[in-house]
């Protein structure tokens, strides 16, 4: 029956191609543009650490004197050094890891190469085993090697292409900033999207290329990026290269492997702040957060506006597209009257025509989900095209490929209803008198 | 001719009908919208910086191998460093004049803060972009000075970038003084950056546009402050105003100088936007790239959009010209001119429209309604929907026409034959 469906539907969507290529090209318009906008919305909302990322969290509190307080604000989005340090300090995580970004010139040892700038991060040991890097050679260091201030050093997979053609570098040296050091890992390629960890040195497509411990780093005065947020009279220092003390500029994760330890660690939160306060530190009361990785990437509303503007504004496209299908649909089936009219007398049910000329709509739908995906691969060349820090990401993957095909056949369907329904209405004897 | 008929009519297709007055609907609501945010993005983009912007680049370099520390002995050696790239600069043929600048407006560096009345004060009264630039800053960069004086030499201070000391005097733009003092009385006055330090304005600039254009500054777009104080740090930025039509070749030859002199760091060559040297038509370029592509893509879906409803009233009105053929015919047959078929279909188009935008002017303003919320938008003026509404009307009667006029072309004989 089904076979024989098909065969009546190709046929009639034959009979009248003008009308049928409008309704596959409106489809196909619809759906390409609104998988374009989705997929890239896709990316871009993405899970950076799938299958951690509820584990690690990134408390905040408020360390600030109370110039400009008022009730339910936010604390600041990162630490002070103070801070970091004691929450480092006090261990109180399953993994916890203080860090912040920088630029350092690697001078190499082929005298081929010019000495150039990468981008840093300055970060003690549990940053590895927590976010999960995956190492191509060597390891991590460890939390001694933090305090000993380790002239020590992670690589990234591509700073070992270009300084050692890709082979096992552990255990060489690598001159960063005057200094030598000594290569203890190299990362397999490790880009998470977006930059969660520290979203003010670009949230997408962004990768450090070094990583080496932060004690290192403020021994050694190397040069520091992103936010640094300061308030009372405090600024930094003529002499101090650090922030000062009334600075945040560092970011602070744990990992809390269950909701116990999530709970039990607000708390803690809450009586270091107390304490702090007690001892005259901090000035306003305890206001503390804990948001996981996904919940921080919200409220720091990473995904572009115009990302989410352009999608709305594709559906909508699909929308009309799906109101001008419906009518041409209606349009279709209706002239079909009189062809109905003879299969109702000669005994076909009201069902098998509704799932006749349901069948019609789908092959529209899937015909225009084709084409759409054809356009919805071309809108996103055009969007690799732009520079935006995102373009390089917006790749059409399997389950969006389904989704297209999916959306489109259920659209269509779904605009194939009311049509088909208002054609199953006609009274056979009705049409075969007219005729 | 009476509606009468046409409404009868009309009332046997009624799911046509609504569908068509449907699509109409949602199509002016997303047109008028989306054209007004078009509208938004042109107007962001053609705003102007206060700077004259021909014949104008910026260089970018960082130092390999230079002291990283803060004290007195460090900051002295950058400042040889950068006073040294300087007199390079100004020694190329075909350049007018070369400062030392921290960042420039549209190239999203920003250095900023609350601006005060007081010291102290629990409130900032408004915020501001710093520059920090010498005294060639204002000349090079082609800056109104509409009131007070401009620096001199002997104004500028050096300092390390991470020093937040505040010269005793400071160059602010009209819109950061009007803001701060709202009778034009801002000449002479201290105010307090970042709650306590305090400085003078000594002179009033008629625009300068903030660094940064991120949602981060909206609201204090134009409000800008300059410092006499030349940033000393492990980069430095020049820019440099060139001769008429000299801009590219000076940019080239600005290189090998630079490395000529000092081959002790890294000028970006990279080929896209991250090159050290750029001309600022190419800061703005790359500052507005997203806007553009934002309003040229809303402007193609608009496009299309139109293209798809037009044809979709094409494709219903033409099957209904053919439904009903024979009612044409016997019209025909008993006196109706062709006009009068034409006129027919173009009224009957004309009330499905005028349905549609009826519906569709409550939809662009709720439509709008919900961007306002969600979104950074303002209210829609009122000439966009006005404007589409006339032109999905027009839009409804060049689709009608064909198949209207195929109509009209019916002959009465019809109307005797039986199909």
């Amino acid at each position: 029956m089904f076979a024989y469906y098909l065969d009546l539907a190709l046929r009639s969507l034959r009979r009248n191609k003008a009308l049928t290529a409008l309704m596959v090209l409106a489809i196909a318009l619809g759906i390409g543009a609104s998988m374009t906008t989705l997929t890239v919305l896709h990316v871009l909302s993405g899970d950076p650490l799938p299958g951690r990322s509820g584990e690690i969290y990134y408390p905040q509190i408020d360390p600030q004197d109370l110039r400009g307080m008022y009730p339910g604000k936010e604390p600041p989005s990162q630490v002070t050094l103070i801070d970091g340090m004691n929450l480092l300090r006090a261990k109180r995580a399953d993994h916890q890891a203080l860090m912040t970004g920088g630029e350092v010139p690697i001078q190499p040892e082929q005298s081929a190469l010019d000495p150039f700038y990468v981008d840093a991060r300055y970060t003690t040991a549990d940053f590895f085993p927590m976010f999960g890097t995956p190492f191509l050679f060597g390891h991590g260091w460890n939390a001694a090697d933090d305090e000993a201030k380790a002239r020590e050093v992670v690589i990234s997979h591509n700073l070992n292409q270009k300084l050692f053609g890709g082979a096992n570098s552990v255990g060489r040296t690598l001159r960063l900033a005057g200094t030598a050091f000594q290569i203890v890992g190299v990362l397999d390629r490790w880009q998470p999207n977006p930059h969660f960890y520290d979203l003010n040195t670009g949230s997408y497509a962004y990768g450090e290329q070094v990583f080496l411990p932060l004690q290192t780093m403020m021994d050694l005065h190397l040069s520091r990026d992103g936010s640094n947020d300061c308030w009372g009279n405090g600024g930094g220092g003529t002499d101090t290269i650090l922030p000062a003390d009334t600075c945040v500029w560092l970011q602070f994760w744990v990992q809390l492997d269950n909701p116990l330890k999530v709970a039990a660690y607000k708390q803690f939160l809450i009586h270091y702040s107390e304490d702090q306060k007690a001892l005259g530190r901090f000035q306003r009361p305890p206001n503390v957060r804990l948001r996981n990785v996904m919940q921080w990437l919200d409220y720091n509303m990473v995904v572009p506006d115009d990302v989410r503007l352009q999608t709305w504004l594709a559906l909508g496209f699909l929308l009309v597209c799906l109101v001008n299908t419906m009518g041409l649909m209606l349009a279709k089936f209706m002239r079909r009257a009189g062809e109905l009219g003879v299969r109702r007398a000669l005994g076909a049910s009201r069902r098998a025509l509704f799932a006749q000329l349901l069948i019609e709509s789908g092959v529209v739908g899937l015909v225009g989900g084709f084409g759409g995906m054809l356009l919805a691969l071309l809108g996103l060349w055009l969007v690799r095209q732009r520079s935006s820090d995102y373009a390089a990401l917006a790749h059409l993957d399997f389950s969006m490929l389904l989704t297209t095909f999916v959306l489109a056949l259920c659209a269509t369907l779904l605009a194939g209803l009311l049509p088909a329904w208002r054609a199953c209405q006609i009274a056979p004897a009705l049409q075969l008198k007219s005729n | 001719m009476t509606l009468h008929p046409i409404l009868v009519a009309l009332r046997r297709h009624k799911a046509g009908v609504v569908l068509i007055a449907l699509q109409i609907a949602l199509t002016l609501a997303i047109v008028c919208n989306a054209v007004f945010i078009i509208g938004q993005r042109v107007e962001r983009i053609g705003r102007p910086t206060g700077l004259h912007e021909k014949d104008l680049f910026m260089v970018e370099q960082t130092w390999v191998g230079a002291p990283s520390g803060d004290d007195p002995a460090s900051i002295e050696k950058l400042d040889a460093l950068q006073r040294a790239d300087l007199a390079t600069l100004r020694r190329l043929p075909g350049v007018v004049s070369v400062a030392a600048a921290n960042t420039l407006p549209l190239t999203n560096n920003s250095w900023g803060g609350g601006v005060s009345l007081k010291p102290n004060q629990q409130n900032a009264t408004t915020r501001s972009v710093f520059y920090f630039g010498d005294e060639q800053l204002l000349p090079t960069l082609g800056l109104k000075l509409i009131a007070g004086r401009a620096f001199n030499a002997g104004d500028i201070v050096h300092q390390g970038f991470r020093d937040t000391r505040t010269p005793p005097i400071v160059i602010v733009s009209k819109p950061l003084a009007d803001s701060l003092f709202p009778h034009g009385d801002a000449l002479g006055k201290t105010v307090y950056f970042d709650g306590s330090r305090a400085t003078t304005i000594i002179g009033i600039v008629a625009r300068l546009q903030s660094s940064s254009t991120s949602s981060w500054s909206s609201g204090f777009d134009y409000n800008s402050a300059i410092e006499p104080v030349r940033l000393d740090a492990y980069f430095s930025r020049y820019v440099v105003r060139t001769r008429p039509g000299r801009e590219q070749a000076v940019m080239a030859a600005a290189r090998d100088a630079l490395y000529a002199a000092n081959p002790m760091r890294v000028i970006s060559d990279d080929p896209g936007d991250d090159n050290g040297i750029r001309s600022f038509a190419q800061i703005r370029d790359q500052a507005y790239r997203a806007d553009k592509g934002m309003a040229i893509l809303m402007g193609v879906i608009c496009l299309i959009l139109l293209g798809v409803t037009a044809a979709g009233i094409v494709g219903l009105t033409s099957f209904w010209v053919g439904q009903r053929h024979r009612q044409i015919g016997v019209r025909r047959a008993l006196g109706a001119r062709k006009i009068d078929i034409l006129h027919y279909f173009q009224i009957e188009n004309g009330l499905i429209a005028g349905a549609g935008v009826l519906l569709g002017v409550l939809l662009a303003l709720g439509l709008n309604q919900w961007l306002m919320s969600h979104y950074e938008m303002t209210r829609m003026p009122l000439p966009y929907l006005l404007t589409g509404v006339l032109a999905m009307l027009a839009l409804g009667q060049a689709a009608v026409f064909v198949p209207a006029r195929r109509a009209s072309n019916v002959p009465p004989v019809v109307a005797t034959r039986s199909v």
